[in-house]
């Protein structure tokens, strides 16, 4: 087996620092490797469990702005100067999603700075662009690393790197790998072909399930804000304050606008290939709707009086908060537009908008009759 | 996938007359919109485009646009 043949002496490594932080002990580490553009550090192709554990933080919103590794290159096994280069986004969860499936090869990653973004989201902000992609090259010098000149994109970051550009810059000639990393051990040992199904994207159910969770970082903001409005409101009554009882009813109250909300985020996302109509507005309405005339039917159980008037504002209102956040999921898709996001929004918020004035003035109108002998 | 979006709303356009036949637009894009058929690319499916850009950005020719935002 050929080994790296150079030696990790300051004498013979240049003494130029790939990164201002080298020696820094990463827990995905496992050492140096000397190239001739300098030190470059070996990351471990398995995850381990603070890994695991920081993916379900950032999917649950927890220290998601920051959750990076330093952009530069790196290897995987003992790459030499004719193993590929695979490029990626330094959000720390696409990096470990790259490196699980790099396991008993012999690769080079180059990191582009994309601000701690996912390939796909940073490649259409331009992030993962053309002019950082020339930046990096040049900044770790790959011309002195490898002697092909070919690197190997993530398909999606296509919307952000003009291929052709970065030819006619550098020389490097860029090849588009597959969409999902789990297909890179199959397309590396194809020759650097990609099978169609490589290509194309997916939505399945554990695709649409993983991006809801990070809603949720909503609900400790906005329940107790909710319960206080709703109990100030079930205190007003001709009758007195009756803190204890009025406590439990408005605990009651709140439970249909909670599982509104959860249709409207986990419900629409698991059953979105199932609902009538392709914009989510009215998927979400449909879903929507259904549980709030099932309320209205039931109200005693939620503790509602027996009124039309709150009746009809529950529709309005639970219909509303269902059809908002459902209409909010277009934006954690693999396959919404933007023109139709932005059909769909102006209608759907005037009209959410107006339902929950005309919802609250119902509402309001039923405790002001209360009050009327 | 089974999943479709809006009909009729997508600002993708191709010119074929500029369109050189490299085909990378057919290798970048994420859904089923575009093929090559005589040695040209072609839209076979316009409602599946998401305009994310891969397609526009990629070509060198500059036969497709798409007005694709911040993804």
């Amino acid at each position: 087996m050929k080994k790296n043949n150079f030696c990790c002496s300051s004498a013979c490594c240049k003494e130029f620092e790939i990164e201002e932080n080298v020696f820094v002990n990463y827990g995905w580490s496992e050492g140096l490797t000397c190239t001739p553009a300098g030190k470059v550090r070996i990351v471990k192709a398995k995850l381990e469990l603070t890994d695991k554990l920081g993916a379900i933080a950032v999917r649950l919103g927890i220290n998601r702005n920051n959750y990076k590794i330093p952009p530069g290159l790196y290897a995987v096994g003992n790459p030499l100067d004719q193993s590929p280069v695979l490029v990626t986004a330094n959000y720390k969860l696409t990096f470990d999603s790259l490196r699980k499936e790099l396991s008993g090869l012999n690769v080079w990653i180059l990191v582009l700075d994309t601000k701690g973004i996912n390939v796909w989201c940073a490649a259409g902000k331009g992030t993962f662009g053309t002019e950082e992609l020339l930046h990096r090259i040049n900044q770790v010098q790959l011309q002195k690393v490898i002697s092909h000149k070919t690197i190997i994109l993530p398909q999606l970051g296509a919307p952000g790197v003009a291929a052709h550009d970065i030819t006619k810059n550098t020389g490097f000639r860029v090849i588009y790998g597959p969409v999902y990393a789990a297909d890179i051990p199959r397309f590396l040992n194809n020759n650097l072909k990609a099978e169609e199904n490589m290509r194309k994207v997916r939505f399945a159910l554990k695709d649409r399930l993983a991006v809801i969770p990070v809603e949720f970082k909503y609900v400790p903001k906005l329940l107790p804000v909710l319960f206080i409005l709703l109990f100030v409101y079930n205190l007003i009554n001709p009758a007195g304050i009756i803190f204890a009882e009025t406590l439990y009813q408005t605990a009651y109250n709140l439970i249909p606008y909670l599982v509104a909300f959860v249709l409207g985020t986990v419900g629409i996302a698991a059953l979105l290939p199932y609902l009538p109509f392709r914009s989510f507005a009215l998927k979400s309405l449909f879903l929507g709707f259904i549980w709030a005339a099932i309320v209205s039917i039931n109200s005693s159980v939620f503790f509602f009086p027996d009124s039309s008037l709150t009746a009809a504002a529950n529709i309005l209102l639970l219909s509303s908060i269902t059809t908002f956040f459902g209409l909010n999921f277009t934006g954690s898709t693999t396959y919404t537009s933007l023109s139709g996001v932005q059909k769909e929004t102006l209608y759907t918020v005037p009209a959410v908008a107006i339902a929950s004035l005309i919802g609250i003035g119902l509402a309001i109108t039923y405790k002001i009759s209360l009050f009327i002998p | 996938m089974g999943l479709a979006y809006l009909k009729n709303v997508t600002t993708l356009n191709l010119n074929t007359e500029k369109c050189t036949g490299c085909r990378i637009c057919t290798e970048v894009c994420p859904h089923p919109v575009l093929t090559m058929k005589d040695k040209k690319a072609v839209i076979v499916n316009k409602d599946a485009c998401m305009e994310c850009g891969a397609c526009a950005t990629n070509c060198p020719a500059s036969a497709i646009t798409v007005r694709a935002g911040v993804g």
